[in-house]
């Protein structure tokens, strides 16, 4: 066995160096090996680093069933609005909304959607509500909330109600939508959200329903029917 | 062109560091295998770490990751003390086959350093029995808390023979948060294990109603072990 010991090793010509050669294997005895680009043999990228740990270009291979799309945070806003990355890429969409925190206490989280890139939000909904519900004093119960479902509606659809805005109160929840780029279905969608009621009660509610269009959906905005979205962070995922 | 035929190249004396290359020079691997378990960029940030084969990495492998898998083998409970942190705003336990030792059981959950965190909670469910004869939506009392400090039930009344079980998902928010109460949401279907059977889909909501950091999570059944069964945590990923 020979040892080579060096500091360096660079091309004697040209900019490649070769490490063996077909048929064997190149063991990295050291604890680890360091580079900012990963390529194939036949020269195709499968990973960027910025050396700082992020990552770009990487290969689908590399990725889940579920790919993170965007994410968008409040910081005293009027409103959050995916208007990029809805398209035909995926056919389920995925919004994760995280601490929802309204400036007005006791307010609507809500959303509507858009056909033209986010210009105009008012597409016709359809939509169911129910609800259950558990006082901190005790007192609980489950009902269909009349309030909050749509009827061929272009008004925002609620996603819970009551809100409350103490320094530890907020709502999180999911809201999936399915298909949203088809031109021959209208677009179902389910949504489950919790939240802190004003009242210092849990709120548990189940919407769903359809955007009563074959018009492809394209942009979506978030938001409280009164005041802002003081703060919270709202991911989009595509699901594969 | 040169060639150096040799088994091992090594960084030279006083050095710990072997450089290949120079910037814009390109390493090509004619081998038919690079042999590494550590893969980190040049700015020494691990992409990927393996272990015999299991590879652990942060930042690959898509916006859903798989923290870890316990299985349950008679055990009194599954506890969850690692992976709980700021790394994810959104977690995601689903539990797979829960089957009880004991018969008309609850699969139940608590958070926290004590696994008695304070919550107020809804639990509803929907059902069928295997006869046809019963069906309906119910909201049964004592399932909800108000600010209670009891083992949330995720199922109840599940049956223990070999096929009866439970399977479902249990999604937490944002548990790093100190200003914020932490809301969770589950869905389970069980087999209730009374006659002549039951299909059930039980909601559940709520809040650990807390600013502090929640890290821990443990599963259990009312009353006996976790026969069987499996529980994976995941995390969704912030970017």
């Amino acid at each position: 066995m020979s040892i080579l010991e060096a500091k360096k090793i660079e091309p004697s010509t040209g900019s490649t160096v070769t490490l063996g050669a077909a048929g064997e294997a190149v063991t990295i005895a050291a604890s680890q090996l360091k580079t900012n680009t990963i390529k194939d043999a036949g020269g195709n990228t499968l990973l960027t680093s910025n050396g700082s740990g992020v990552l770009s270009n990487l290969n689908s291979g590399f990725s889940g069933s579920s790919v993170f799309i965007s994410s968008q945070t409040a910081s005293s806003s009027a409103s959050l609005s995916f208007t990029t990355g809805i398209d035909s890429t995926y056919d389920e969409y995925a919004f994760y909304c995280v601490n929802m925190h309204p400036s007005s206490d006791g307010v609507v989280f809500e959303w509507q959607v858009s056909s033209d890139g986010g210009s105009t939000y008012g597409m016709t909904i359809t939509s169911t509500a129910y609800r259950a519900y558990q006082y901190e004093s005790g007192a609980y119960g489950l009902s269909y909330v009349a309030g909050d479902d749509l009827a061929q509606s272009t008004d925002y659809q609620h996603a819970i109600e009551q809100v409350g805005n103490d320094a530890d109160q907020s709502c999180s929840g999911i809201l999936q939508l399915y298909s949203p780029s088809s031109t021959t279905s209208v677009k179902t969608w389910l949504s489950h959200f919790h939240s802190c009621h004003k009242g210092n009660v849990t709120n548990d509610e189940y919407t769903s329903g359809y955007v009563n269009s074959t018009s492809a959906v394209n942009a979506i905005n978030f938001r409280m029917a009164s005041g802002n979205v003081d703060a919270g962070i709202v991911y989009m995922y595509g699901m594969k | 062109m040169s060639k150096v035929i040799t088994t091992t190249v090594l960084p030279r004396d006083g050095w710990d560091t072997l450089n290949i290359g120079a910037s814009g020079d390109t390493v090509a691997i004619a081998g038919d295998s690079l042999n590494t378990n550590v893969l980190q960029d040049a700015g020494g940030n691990n992409i990927f770490t393996s272990s015999s084969g299991t590879v652990s990495s942060t930042i690959l492998g898509g916006g859903v990751k798989l923290l870890s898998t316990q299985n349950a083998s008679a055990s009194a409970n599954i506890s969850f003390t690692t992976g709980i942190d700021s790394t994810y705003d959104v977690y995601v336990f689903k539990y797979i086959n829960m089957n009880p030792a004991t018969d008309i059981v609850n699969f139940t959950f608590q958070a926290g350093s004590g696994y008695n965190t304070t919550m107020t909670s809804t639990y509803f469910a929907g059902y069928q029995n295997e006869s046809g004869s019963g069906s309906g939506l119910v909201q049964p009392a004592g399932y909800g808390q108000a600010n209670g400090t009891s083992f949330q039930a995720l199922v109840d009344q599940l049956g223990n023979l070999a096929k009866e079980s439970c399977s479902g998902e249990l999604v937490i928010f944002k548990p790093s948060s100190t200003t914020y109460v932490k809301h969770f949401l589950g869905r389970t279907q069980g087999y209730n294990g009374a006659p002549p059977g039951f299909a059930t889909d039980i909601h559940i909501g709520g809040y650990l109603n807390t600013t502090t950091a929640i890290t821990q999570v443990q599963f259990k059944m009312s009353s006996g072990n976790i026969a069987a069964g499996t529980i994976k945590l995941y995390g969704i990923s912030k970017s």
